[in-house]
């Protein structure tokens, strides 16, 4: 076990594991997406009171999920870095930033398209709106934040406690149609009682949003390669790598 | 900076309890600010124009202003703290008071709290001060003033909490003013969001207890875990440079 998690700083050791993961990682993501959204588009029943509006649920819910646990994500990775410094902790939390950022415009994007039919407006101030709306601006503060420090190390540990302080915002989303009687509706999935939707219909969305997961660790590893390979640029092992590559 | 304007801060090892350095940095804070007087000046004037800007750019309508009113209170208060925070370290780290602060026997987190509330003191308290004057001028009703003012009292010193950690984590940076407002402002939201709750759900004539007590939950919040967020900010930033 500990052996494990020392090697888990290792960022070479990362790397390589890495590169084994990712072909599974992409493909498993590709082929739940692809299952989740085509059952979820093409044979999925049609809502009785939305019609059809409602399908870009299989694209708003779990753009919606992931961009809340990228957050947590980042969250327990920005407490290893500042307990643990783990390099490949902070690694993590300045690649996937952008992602998360990505994510939640996606979910608030998606979110406006349906509820132009649904609610007959864009955007309504709700607080679930709202909440999901200050993730977008947490996760601009943590990249903005990251590019204005130039030393690699403090700009870690100071993003990691912008990180966490940025948490408290993620129950506030996660309760935010329970403890207010908003225009949003409640959540899809709750781990303690069956889904509120016939299967026909939640099947699909547990599929595209296990999927959005897959392809999400897939990016994640890539964009993380990426930073490791600009960090070790002047270590040997990453010579060797690159000349190796060009064969 | 006039090198006689700021007394320098002498806490010496093992004499001096916490209690003793909070009051000694406070009490030095003051001494700074009441030496620069217009610098504490300057955020009130900000508060007042800002409240200004409304009746003359929006519409001085008295229903307009009426409902209104609490609300751009509430903001040009928040603006004014945003931009007073880069005061708050930004002398001490210049002139290095900062790191003998950070050296002392005594915790930081402590003592950030001292600087904390002396900035509330300098900011906050006079932005609540001054609030009934303005309430009266964009037509607010006098129990909506006083509700304002409490939420006000409640919610500043969480403004200030909240902000010394950005503050904190900005000391140093290039453009450390445009970033301190973006990753603070998000963070302020919620305060601002219960503060102008509570005043509109005065205006109605409903009770407002909850909505006080859930500010006051946010202030203990604030109260307990800014100042140690701050204080390993400092630290960051201190071994930045």
């Amino acid at each position: 076990m500990w052996q494990f998690f020392h090697k888990l700083g290792s960022p070479k050791w990362f790397f390589g594991i890495a590169a084994r993961l990712m072909p599974w990682l992409l493909a498993g993501g590709i082929l739940l997406l692809m299952a989740g959204i085509v059952w979820g588009l093409a044979f999925a029943p049609k809502d009785y009171l939305q019609g059809n509006s409602y399908r870009i649920i299989f694209i708003h819910v779990p753009t919606a999920f992931l961009a809340q646990s990228v957050y947590v994500m980042m969250a327990v990775a920005a407490v290893v870095t500042l307990v643990w410094r783990m390099k490949l902790a902070d690694v993590f939390v300045k690649s996937v930033a952008p992602v998360g950022l990505v994510l939640t415009f996606l979910a608030l994007f998606t979110g406006a398209v349906w509820g132009k039919p649904t609610w007959g407006t864009w955007w309504v101030w709700d607080a679930r709106l709202t909440s999901m709306l200050i993730l977008l601006f947490l996760y601009g503060g943590v990249i903005a934040l990251d590019r204005a420090i130039n030393d690699e190390k403090s700009a870690a540990r100071a993003v990691s406690v912008l990180v966490l302080v940025g948490v408290v915002n993620i129950p506030i989303i996660q309760y935010s149609v329970e403890w207010w009687n908003t225009l949003h509706q409640p959540s899809t999935f709750k781990l303690t009682e069956k889904p509120s939707m016939p299967a026909e219909m939640w099947v699909p969305l547990l599929l595209s949003v296990l999927g959005l997961y897959l392809l999400f660790g897939w990016l994640a590893c890539l964009r993380m390669q990426t930073e490791i390979l600009l960090r070790e640029q002047r270590t040997r092992w990453v010579k060797d790598y690159v000349l190796a590559g060009r064969g | 900076m006039n090198a006689d304007c700021r007394p320098a801060l002498t806490l010496r090892q093992d004499t001096v309890g916490a209690l003793a350095a909070m009051q000694a940095v406070f009490a030095r804070d003051m001494k700074v600010a009441f030496r620069q007087r217009q610098d504490l000046l300057n955020p009130l004037l900000f508060f007042v124009m800002v409240v200004t800007l409304f009746p003359l750019g929006v519409s001085p309508e008295v229903s307009f202003l009426r409902e209104a009113g609490a609300g751009i209170l509430w903001v040009a208060a928040l603006l004014s703290v945003l931009l007073s925070l880069d005061h708050l370290f930004r002398h001490d780290f210049d002139d290095g008071t900062l790191e003998q602060l950070v050296l002392q026997p005594q915790p930081l987190f402590l003592l950030v709290l001292a600087k904390t509330a002396a900035h509330w003191v300098l900011t906050g308290l006079p932005l609540v001060l001054l609030t009934p004057v303005l309430g009266v001028m964009v037509h607010l009703d006098g129990n909506s003033i006083g509700v304002l003012c409490l939420t006000l009292l409640i919610g500043t010193p969480v403004l200030s909490l909240i902000g010394s950690i950005g503050a904190a984590l900005t000391l140093g940076l290039r453009s450390a003013g445009v970033l301190l407002s973006l990753l603070i402002i998000p963070l302020y939201i919620p305060v601002l969001i219960f503060g102008t709750g509570t005043v509109a759900s005065a205006a109605e004539g409903a009770p407002v207890g909850a909505y006080l007590a859930l500010m006051g939950a946010f202030l203990v919040l604030a109260l307990t875990l800014a100042p140690f967020a701050s204080a390993a900010a400092l630290r960051i930033s201190l071994s930045n440079g």
